[in-house]
């Protein structure tokens, strides 16, 4: 018996905060289509309810058995706009209640895929989707939504980046809470774990089960250990320690597989903090040397975290997947609403920051009189980067309204808090009305 | 099935016989066992074995976790395997 390695495994669950963060059971709804929108959601409430059936069920057992926590269960599902067009209804209200009485009924966390890909253009649903996003949000508790609004391989959709910046204010007017549940994206995947970008792609199986870990605690604990060593040692023990966080992924999700008899998908190898002490990326990046996240260094330090990290857990799993990197969402990491309380990181800094790691500015509040342009603008801004760089980028931000800079705004629970930031004042109106299609850069053409 | 228990608390008469007794009832075979002082705390690892068609996981676990409040010690029981796949290659 390895009574040292028990202790080590032991104490990175209790002590380390090391968790499965999500099991999320994607779900294929292309079967379910109808041009009647009753029959259609109909058959995907049948179709997820059955589907899911046991999720919770198995879950909480291997959480009992193996003593590892399973944080939150979630389905993501085929993107709504795609599934809805064949319907002739404007609205599809009615098909974001049907998730959402799927995901209590079934004991769900939160279930993604209110969702329309309009990287290069809008099919008939798309626009009606878009359109459906403030109440769809609004009048549900637990469905999340996404847009594509860009990628590699088709430019940017600068009519999508406009609508995305109407959109938010527009939930935002009524309750900037739900602004969580929405996030527009570059270069989306189809297998993400995480919410609120969950979506079921089209390339999908059927039925699969997609794992999302977690352990920005187990990486910060093996960094203490290596104080004052260079580099070369510091990326080695983050891909040590992000090895062992990968394998619970792996281990916790091929056994679900079995117990669901669904096909095991991918492991998403993230950092994804929560507002918990000892459980923040901020709080790496400052063992690693940093006086506080924001300061020069700050990128580069997340950038060979992030690689670690990826090189740890590619050989610990079959199949790598989903976003696949470290989360700097602001209001869920105490580290990160601690350097924006102290006036050291700002959007533009997180900015930079996103440019070396997955997604992008997550979870921001900025003031209630932000403009929809400058939204759209930032958006347009973290698209640009994604596409350049081929990679997942995104935005959250949530207008805090009637809140100025300084304010604070409050999620409540679990959910933290997200200091109101900074933006800037300078006004990017003609460039976001011109609209049109961003072109693909060159590096696209790989045939 | 093989599992691993973990038995931490404050040291004083009587804990591995109390486990090893409860162990005995629940028909779980001890393979491997270690016990050490940690900074006056007392810790136990053990390793048992069982047939899951003779005894439930659950049950056993339960049991354990309810001596543990009995004698004031605290008792985790896992799966052996999540070990093996978070150490080993």
């Amino acid at each position: 018996m390895e009574t040292k390695q028990i202790q080590d495994t032991i104490q990175m669950i209790e002590e380390e905060h090391l968790d499965i963060r999500t099991i999320t059971m994607g779900i294929s709804l292309l079967d379910c289509i109808d041009s009647d929108a009753k029959k259609a959601c109909q058959r995907i409430y049948d179709k997820i309810t059955n589907k899911a059936k046991d999720l919770v069920k198995v879950a909480e057992a291997i959480q009992r058995e193996y003593g590892v926590p399973i944080v939150n269960k979630r389905i993501s599902v085929t993107p709504i706009a795609l599934v809805a067009a064949a319907s002739a209804s404007d609205s599809y209200v009615e098909y974001a209640l049907t998730m959402d009485k799927a995901a209590t009924d079934l004991g769900i966390d939160i279930i993604g895929g209110f969702s329309a890909l309009v990287q290069k253009g809008y099919q008939t649903g798309d626009h009606k989707l878009i359109n459906s996003l403030p109440e769809a949000l609004e009048s549900t508790e637990r469905v999340c939504g996404s847009i594509n609004v860009g990628s590699t391989k088709a430019g940017i959709n600068m009519d999508a980046v406009r609508e995305v910046g109407q959109v938010v204010k527009k939930i935002a007017s009524v309750d900037p809470q739900k602004c969580m549940n929405l996030v527009a994206f570059c270069n989306a995947v189809e297998d993400n774990p995480f919410m609120a970008g969950a979506f079921h792609g089209v390339g999908e199986a059927d039925c699969v089960i997609n794992m999302g870990i977690s352990g920005p605690g187990v990486v910060k604990r093996a960094l203490e250990r290596v104080k004052g060593e260079p580099f070369d040692v510091v990326a080695e023990t983050i891909k040590k320690t992000a090895f062992k966080v990968t394998r619970v992924g792996q281990f916790v999700g091929q056994i679900a597989s079995e117990r669901l008899n669904v096909p095991f998908g991918i492991v998403d190898l993230s950092l994804a903090p929560t507002p918990a002490r000892g459980d923040s990326v901020a709080e790496i990046l400052e063992e690693i040397g940093l006086d506080s996240v924001g300061a020069p260094g700050t990128t580069a330090a997340l950038a060979m975290l992030n690689d670690a990290v990826k090189k740890g857990g590619i050989m610990a799993c079959s199949h790598v997947g989903g976003l696949s990197g470290a989360f700097i969402p602001v209001s869920e990491d105490a580290g990160m609403i601690k350097a924006v309380e102290a006036d050291q990181l700002s959007i533009e800094k997180l900015e930079a920051m996103t440019a070396v790691c997955s997604v992008g500015l997550d979870m921001i509040a900025v003031p209630g009189d932000t403009t929809v342009e400058t939204i759209s603008g930032i958006l347009a801004d973290e698209a640009a980067i994604g596409m350049i760089n081929n990679k997942t980028t995104a935005i959250r931000i949530i207008p805090a309204t009637g809140k100025k800079v300084g304010d604070d705004i409050n999620f409540g629970g679990l959910f933290g808090h997200a200091p109101v930031m900074k933006v800037s004042a300078s006004q990017p109106t003609e460039f976001i009305a011109r609209g049109g299609r961003i072109p693909a850069p060159i590096h696209a053409f790989k045939n | 099935m093989k599992i691993i228990i973990t038995v931490v608390g404050n040291d004083k008469v009587g804990i591995v016989a109390a486990v090893s007794k409860q162990l005995a009832e629940l028909n779980v075979n001890i393979t491997d066992m270690s016990q050490t002082l940690m900074h006056g705390s007392f810790t136990m690892m053990l390793m048992g074995e069982f047939t899951p068609e003779q005894t439930a996981f659950d049950t056993v676990q339960k049991a354990l976790t309810e001596l543990g409040k009995s004698i004031g010690v605290e008792i985790h029981t896992q799966r052996q395997e999540l070990f093996d796949a978070i150490q080993k290659l």
